[in-house]
């Protein structure tokens, strides 16, 4: 499904739902590069119809709001929101 | 992001879109975001939007692709003053307050307004069914006179101008006065 893997150090496995033109979503993706974490991330916009219907069946087990971003981290810490001290605290940053 | 025209007609563009914002904003009595590269990607992705979809839909939220999904996500969205009232900014923050705008203020994330249902049918990308629930519009959406869930109207004492909404506005669109010379009418 349309993640993009963006290369990093490992700090297990981060993956963000996000949309291309989402501001805060810049935000989280640039802290994440700054910080030099490895992370993959899915552009819900830029999917294609079946694509979205799973990336949002996905998305709604974290958040029910689906909104955007949101940080799953180890399939088991979700941080809805560019809240900063809340994924530096998940990935001990 | 859209491959129309050159790097240096794009930013033209922004840039003309981001002045329009502005301009609008301080017309209204409102505030764009005072973190001027924050607010033009902001414009960018509006036009962004505008191309891809036809309109303005709100670059933070998840479009359903159709105007008629997304007509409460229209930028300024309906969740707009609502949001900057109490938070300080509107979802994505290219709306402030006045006091966000004078840097008394920090931005911090605002908690998504809009009601389930109407984020439900925009993932689906179809309109909830007719004989299923009515959808629970935001106040701003309901019938202003009349019916037990009618909102208040309020008047501006300098001008007169006359509003129905949950609060009065931060400032007078007409006349620019502050939120606190408006009365319950
Ligand atoms: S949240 Fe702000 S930028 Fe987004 S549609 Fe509403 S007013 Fe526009």
């Amino acid at each position: 499904m349309g993640a993009t893997k963006v290369d990093g150090n490992d700090k297990g496995k981060v993956r963000i739902f996000t949309l291309s033109t989402c501001i805060w979503c810049k935000k989280t993706k640039e802290f994440l590069a700054q910080n030099n974490v490895a992370y993959e991330y899915i552009d819900m916009d830029m999917l294609d119809a079946d694509e979205k219907d799973a990336a949002l069946v996905e998305l709604k087990k974290w958040n029910e709001k689906c909104s955007m971003p949101t940080v799953v981290v180890n399939d088991s810490v979700c941080i809805v929101g560019f809240k900063e001290q809340e994924i530096r605290e998940a990935l001990s940053l | 992001m859209s491959g129309a025209g050159t790097e240096g007609e794009r930013a033209a563009r922004v840039e003309a879109k981001y002045e329009k914002l502005k301009k609008e904003a301080a017309a209204g009595g409102y505030f764009l975001n005072p973190d001027e590269p924050f607010a033009k990607d902001l414009a960018e992705s509006l036009l962004v939007n505008e191309e891809r979809y036809g309109y303005a839909a709100c670059p933070c939220r998840l479009s359903g692709g159709k105007r008629e999904l997304d007509l409460d996500i229209i930028c300024p969205c309906d969740y707009r003053d609502a949001d900057v009232e109490e938070h300080g900014a509107c979802y994505c923050a290219l709306y402030v307050s006045g006091e966000v705008a004078r840097s008394e203020r920090e931005v911090e994330p605002v908690p998504e307004r809009r009601p389930d249902a109407l984020i439900e049918a925009a993932a689906k990308g179809e309109l909830p069914v007719a004989e299923s629930q009515p959808i629970e519009r935001a106040p701003s959406q309901r019938a202003a006179f009349g019916g037990s869930s009618a909102i208040p109207v309020w008047r501006c004492k300098v001008c007169g101008y006359l509003c129905a909404r949950d609060n009065p506005p931060g400032v007078c669109p007409i006349c620019k006065v502050t939120k606190d010379r408006f009365e319950r009418f």
